[in-house]
Order: structure tokens, then sequence, then C-alpha cells
């Protein structure tokens, strides 16, 4: 029985992380319609800039996740920039395909310029304690204050940003682009300012997810977002891509499988099952698990 | 008068591609045995072999039915593990002892079918599915199959260390019947060009036949072609299936080129140069449908990975720069963000280069350069 709920446990840990990335995407495809391979990225440029910024931190006498503020910064630059520079001129000319090959792109080009930064380099780099180490029992089951904060923290984020979307008039802007850009303007929308802000916003997202996954796995590469991205990215399709309870609902999925894969069957098919419950579900519910479907308008 | 001119045109390509190989047999008779013919030349030939047919089978999918597929390597990862596998067994039967004679080189045949059946019956199961979806939702899925491909690969213990479940799963193959060392590769080298060469011409003609016209109006209005009678799901479905074909094709190349496999050189991404992400940017810099752009981007790409990993050149730049170019990747990013919003449908677009149609394609191109100066000397002269 402690071993299901120690599972349960590590696959919550894993499913708010995963869910925090797949907000990024989720917000971005909602209000654009692209897939923004480079998501997973920014999770990556925000580990190395928790890892730099560490020690700074300390020297300033603050706790070392302050550090994160830095990222969040950080990250929200590179989002938005990636945006200007490579998406923006992208969308007004080419197709979803080719807007689809541009962060594909993107993504290549994030993780080889880390590479190729000699401070940086292809080796994998271990980052300090974040959180304070130990933990509590309660019974037989260890809760450690890493995976407690982490829970806690994404719940708080997810919460506020729900609220965000919900009651203020910046997130009220952003439904209604993602809604119908056309119809936007014409209500005074800056629809250009309005993707922006999701760029900035998504990417923050990613910058904390950073620090959560650091805080239990110390160790960073440059690959590191594509593995994270790729399956933050399917909870965000299992949930329904551009809803965003929906992505919440598919990262505690997609943890929880993964967890339980691990402990159960074999740790060497965890990724392979979570592509299944992806492939499961876009077959059965193309649409995610709390989607619509939308039929094609001629 | 119109069929006249099409045999005429089989005939003058027939002609130069046997001349072609018959001097490339002179050739490789004179200096099979020099070094630098035998240690660079032939293995850059046998990878542009794979990397050509890996690029041109995805164009089939990506160019002309215009559908993105980012698993192609899965799709060779099965042909390479097929290959090997059943040369092993081969071997181990006791089949061939020497790796000559003809038994041989039936075999390599067979086990370059047995590859691209295998990868196109694959093909053909994750197609029926996940060709329902379309776009984005597409790409992934195809990301996913790949994945799980190279996934079930390692933990197969048929597949693991020694092969034929001798040794423990996992996720290299260290025997293998084919795996050629620098000699073979030298005998060999014809099997891998006529290979290429047929599954080119395969290529070719099934993208003039009436299933590309079908595939190349499903990539334009897929709503429009099947209102004109075209089974949109089973063309679909019967594309990616012959182009996982030609992918399993050319993993069977790429066993024979290999002494070892190892799953993760099949992945999505990696450090290397082939991933499917790799195969994407090829197609996508040559021209999305067309497969002269194909094989172009695959010949041009492999040699500038390979000056980059071999050049003394690069050791003679500055460090700064050198950190660039030990990450190609990091260069075609660029150079694919920059075509893709200047050329959206890549560098050469849907031109085929044909012999036949040359002299008039080069009178065209003048043609049209003329005309722009023309334009250009009227605009400065109204002011």
């Amino acid at each position: 029985m402690s071993t299901f709920i120690q599972t349960v446990i590590v696959g919550l840990r894993l499913g708010s992380v995963y869910a925090l990335i797949a907000l990024g995407y989720t917000m971005v495809y909602g209000i654009i319609r692209l897939i923004n391979f480079a998501h997973g990225d920014f999770i990556m440029v925000g580990g190395y800039t928790i890892i730099f910024t560490v020690p700074l931190v300390l020297a300033l006498g603050l706790p070392a996740w302050a550090a994160v503020l830095a990222a969040v910064a950080v990250c929200a630059l590179v989002g938005m920039g990636t945006e200007i520079i490579a998406y923006r001129p992208v969308r007004k000319k080419g197709t979803n395909m080719s807007a689809l090959i541009t962060a594909i792109a993107m993504s290549l080009f994030l993780e080889n310029l880390a590479q190729a930064i000699p401070a940086i380099g292809p080796n994998p780099k271990v980052a300090d304690q974040i959180f304070t180490a130990g933990g509590f029992k309660i019974g037989s089951v260890t809760f450690e204050y890493t995976t407690v904060i982490t829970i806690v923290i994404s719940a708080v984020i997810m919460i506020v940003l729900y609220m965000f979307t919900q009651k203020t008039r910046l997130g009220r802007a952003m439904r209604c682009v993602s809604e119908d850009k056309s119809a936007a303007t014409l209500m005074g929308i800056n629809v250009n300012h309005t993707i922006i802000l999701t760029f900035a916003i998504g990417s923050a997202l990613a910058a904390v997810a950073a620090l959560m996954y650091m805080a239990q796995y110390p160790r960073i590469y440059t690959t590191l977002g594509s593995d994270l991205g790729i399956k933050a990215f399917v909870s965000a399709v299992l949930g329904g891509i551009g809803i965003i309870p929906g992505a919440v609902l598919g990262g505690f999925v997609v943890g929880l499988f993964e967890s339980f894969t691990t402990s159960y069957i074999s740790s060497s098919l965890a990724d392979a099952v979570v592509f299944l419950i992806l492939i499961v579900v876009l077959l059965l519910k193309p649409a995610g698990i709390m989607g619509k479907n939308v039929g094609e308008k001629v | 008068m119109k069929n006249n001119k099409t045999a005429r045109s089989y005939l003058v390509n027939t002609l130069v591609i046997a001349a072609a190989f018959i001097l490339f047999q002179v050739l490789t008779g004179l200096f099979g045995s020099e070094g630098d013919f035998k240690l660079v030349l032939v293995p850059s030939l046998w990878q542009c072999c794979y990397l050509i047919l890996l690029a041109a089978s995805l164009n089939l999918v990506l160019g002309f039915l215009g559908q993105l597929s980012l698993g192609h390597c899965g799709f060779m990862a099965i042909g390479a593990y097929t290959a090997a596998l059943i040369s092993l067994a081969c071997e181990r039967a006791g089949v061939f002892t020497d790796k000559a004679g003809l038994v041989y080189i039936l075999i390599i045949f067979g086990c370059i079918i047995a590859a691209g059946l295998l990868a196109a019956v694959t093909g053909l199961l994750v197609g029926i599915p996940a060709l329902r979806l379309k776009g984005d939702y597409l790409a992934i899925i195809t990301l996913g199959f790949g994945m799980i491909i190279v996934n079930v690969i390692n933990n197969l213990p048929f597949c693991g260390q020694d092969g034929l479940s001798q040794g423990s799963a996992a996720a290299s193959l260290y025997k293998t019947g084919l795996g050629f060392g620098s000699k073979a590769k030298v005998t060999y080298l014809w099997i891998a060009l006529v290979v290429t060469i047929l599954c080119l011409t395969l290529m070719f003609m099934f993208v003039r036949s009436k299933y590309g016209r079908a595939i190349r109006a499903i990539k334009d209005d897929e709503i429009a072609a099947s209102a004109s009678g075209i089974n949109v799901s089973s063309y679909k479905v019967l594309t990616f299936t012959y182009s996982a074909f030609f992918a399993g094709v050319a993993g069977a190349l790429y066993a024979c080129a290999n002494s070892s496999l190892s799953t993760s050189s099949f992945a999505f991404t990696n450090a290397g140069i082939l991933n499917s992400t790799f195969v994407v940017v090829m197609v996508v810099l040559g021209g999305m449908g067309s497969l002269t752009g194909s094989i172009v981007a695959a010949v041009i790409m492999f040699f500038v990975n390979y000056q980059i990993a071999n050049g003394s050149w690069v050791a003679a730049l500055p460090p700064f720069l050198n950190g660039v170019f030990k990450y190609p990747m990091l260069v075609y990013a660029v150079v694919l963000v920059i075509v893709i919003i200047f050329r959206p449908r890549g560098i050469f677009g849907t031109y085929e280069f044909s012999l036949t149609r040359l002299p008039e394609d080069v009178k065209k191109a003048r043609a049209r350069r003329a005309a722009a100066k023309a334009e250009r000397k009227e605009a400065v002269s109204h002011g």
C-alpha cells in the first residue's frame, strides 16, 4: 500500500511539472494554432539560467530558489524574441506547415546554440540544492519537502493563471484573440501585443517548471527540453490542446501513468506507454479529453 | 507524339545512367585499393545513398502529399534491424561463411527487400490510424510512433547486443551479417548504387503516375480532391506505406555500411546527422515537392557535415567560430528559418531536373532573367 501511495505522489509531482509546461504549449496553440516545438527548449534555457544565477543569489544572501526570478525574465525574453524574429514573419507569409517547420528549426537552434556556447557545452551540469532537503513521514509514507513544495506551487500557479484568463482584461483579450483574430482586432484588441504576452507567460511558466524539475533531478543538459517538452506536449493534447484546465488534467494523467509504469512494469517502457496513451486518445477522441470536435469550414 | 517523347526521355535517361554507372565501375577497378578512394570516397557514397533515399522517401509524404511526418527514421530503424538480423540468422545457420560469392549477394538483396517490406507493413499499420489526423496532430503522432518503434526495439531481446536473443536486450546491436568493412564497401558499392537508382526511379514513376497527381491534388485541397472522386484516406495510407518501404531500404543500406546498430541513431533528434528532424531539414531545404531537390540537399548536407566533422579548415578557425561549426545543426536551423521565410516551398520548389528538358529549362531561365532585367531598366528610366 505504501508503494502505491508513494507512486501516486511521484506521479503528482511529475504531473505538476508536466502540467506547467503543457500550459505554455496550450496557451500558444490556443492563440496562434501552432505547436511551439521550441517551448521545451525554453525549459532548458530556464534551467541554465538558474544554474548560473544560483551562486549570485546565494552571495546576495537570498534563498537559492530566488534564482527562478532571473530565469523567468530570461525565458520570457527568449519566448518573445522567438515569436518576433521567427514565428511572426512566417505566419504572415507561409502555411501552417511552414510555421510548424519553423518551430522545429527554432528548437534545433536553441538546443545547438546552448551546446555551442562554451560555458554550457554538451555535457550535463549538476545544480545546487534548491529547496531544503529532507521530509516528513505520515505512517509509512515519506513526503519530501521538494515534492510537497512542487505540487503546492504548481497548483497555486495554475489557479492564478486560470483566474487571470477568466477575470482580467488582458486574459479576456487573450481568449478573444484565440477565438477570432479579426473580430478581436475590430473590438480594439492589439492582437500582436496579446500574442507576445501569451508567449511571455508561457515561457515564464517553463522557467518555473525548470526550477521544479531541477529541485528533484539536479542534472541539466541541452536536450532536456525535447525530452520533457514532448511529454508535456502529450499532456496538452491529451487534455485538449488550447484548453487551460485540459492541460493541467493531461499533465497529471501523464505523470501518473509514467510513475505507475516505472514502478510496476519497467522504467524503460515509460516513454512508450506515454505515447501509447496519446495515440489511443488521438484516435478515439482527437480533440482531447476536454476538447470539442470542430468541423472544418469550406 | 507525346508517348514518343516519353519513350525518348526514358531511353536518354537509361543510357546516361548506364554510362555513368560503367564509368564508375571502371574507376572502382582502377582506384579500388587506393587510400583516399577506399577510405573516404566510397564510405561517403554509401552514406549519401541512404541519405538520398531517406530524404526522397520522406519527400513523398512531406512534399507531395503535404503531411508532416516526424518519425521517418523509425521506419529506417526497422529496415536496418531487419536486414542486420536476417543476414545474421543466415550466417549463424551457415548459409554463407566468408561474406562473399553469389549466395551472399543474393542474401544482401533479400535482406534489402525484406527490410523494405517490413518497414512498409509497419508504415501501413501506423498509417491507417495516424493518417486520420492531419497537420500538427499527425506530426505529433508520427513522432510518437517513431519513438515507440525505437523504444520497442530497445526492449526486444531479439534485437539486443549479440542479436537473435544472444546477450541481453539493449539499445545496441553489435553483431550483424552485413556491416561491410572498407574493402567490402568498395566491392559492393555497385549494390548501393543500383538500389538507390532503382528506388529513385520507382519514386519518380510514382510521382508522375495518376497516384502522384492524386496526392498532389490532396496536398492542394483535400476537400476539393475528395469532391472530385479521390479517395483521400486510402491515397494517404498508400503514399505513407510506399514511403516507409524506401525508408526501410535506406535502413538496409545503413546496416550494410555500419558494423553495429544503435537505436539512438534513429531517434527524433540526436547529435549526429541521422535523425528524423535532420531528414525533415533536408527535404525542406531541397524543396517540398522536388525529388531532385532532396537528392541535391542530401548530398550537399552530407558534404557540409563531413567537412565540418573532418575538414582541417575547421580546426584553423578562431575558437568562437569553432563552437558554431561543431554543431552544424545550429547553422542549418538558421538557414531553415531563412529559407522558410523567403522561399516557403524550399530552394528547388517543385522543379525537377530532366536531361531531355534541360535545354528548354535553361532557355526559359535565361528569358526570365532577361525579362527581369528589362523590367528593372524600365523602372529606372521611369524614375
